[in-house]
């Protein structure tokens, strides 16, 4: 764990600076444009959490592994605020650039939804008391969800969207000068171990109150009383 | 560049830093909340072993 917050640390701080100090603004944008060192990073983890949540979700269904069922649900309240800072921050860019605070275009409605998807889990697994019932349902749910994802990704490319379409993840070269693109990738680097330490927190917790009744839990609750 | 221009963000400010400040609220708030759910977890099991 501190060797994580470590890791993180030293992606983020030179992330932050290259992205907020170093980096030239943009020649159309100015300095508005910084907000993307967090809203495409947090928008590439909604993703790739989504992803984690339903895999380990699937594996958790098929093979009853304990561990992929928490791994799951610990994901989801991650992803979910990954989602939002995503929506938000995009808000905060789109107000300046575009001149309104949302618009119902693809790529920012299929992200909606994927919100909507994160709340759902977590409700559902709220809502049935025992646990592993609920690791089953929520992994239906997350894996129905699935279908969601490639729209969100191909959104901008399926659809003529106010959304821009991608810069960094095409085949080409990137559309985006070296100095923009290093904090960028240092960012989502530093998003990547900051959804680790906050997952195992979360798993923590979600497998102590799921084992409150085995002995090393009791053990551990009585040596931390004394 | 001075200190005064890097926060005014040329004009764009109170868009870069609400949303700089709203991304650092949240992800502090998720590593925080586990922490204190942790420790009144314990509280709890330790009052119920009592009984």
């Amino acid at each position: 764990m501190p060797w994580l917050v470590i890791i993180f640390l030293l992606l983020l701080l030179p992330g932050l600076y290259g992205g907020l100090y170093l980096a030239p603004p943009d020649y159309q944008q100015g300095d508005s444009y910084r907000i993307i060192y967090i809203h495409v990073p947090s928008a590439w983890m909604s993703l790739f959490i989504y992803m984690v949540m339903a895999v380990t979700g699937a594996i958790g269904l098929i093979w009853r592994i304990k561990l992929a069922e928490i791994m799951s649900i610990s994901s989801a309240s991650v992803g979910a605020c990954f989602t939002f800072i995503a929506l938000v921050t995009g808000s905060l860019w789109g107000k300046p650039m575009w001149g309104t605070w949302w618009v119902w275009d693809a790529r920012l409605t299929s992200e909606l939804i994927l919100l909507f998807l994160y709340l759902g889990v977590i409700g559902l697994y709220g809502a049935i008391d025992d646990k592993r019932m609920a690791s089953k349902a929520v992994a239906i749910l997350a894996l129905v969800g699935v279908v969601n994802i490639p729209i969100i990704h191909y959104s901008v490319v399926w659809w003529n969207t106010l959304h821009q379409g991608p810069t960094v993840t095409k085949m080409d070269k990137p559309s985006i000068h070296v100095s923009m693109l290093i904090p960028l990738l240092l960012m989502a680097l530093a998003f990547k171990f900051y959804y680790l330490i906050a997952v195992i927190q979360r798993a923590r917790i979600e497998l102590l109150t799921r084992e409150r009744n085995s002995q090393w839990v009791k053990t551990m609750v009585s040596e931390n009383d004394q | 560049m001075s200190m005064q221009e890097f926060f005014a963000m040329g004009g764009y400010a109170f868009f870069v830093w609400t949303s700089y400040g709203l991304t650092l609220i949240v992800l502090v708030v998720n590593i925080v909340v586990p922490v204190f759910q942790r420790k009144q977890f314990l509280r709890q099991q330790a009052l119920k072993q009592k009984r």
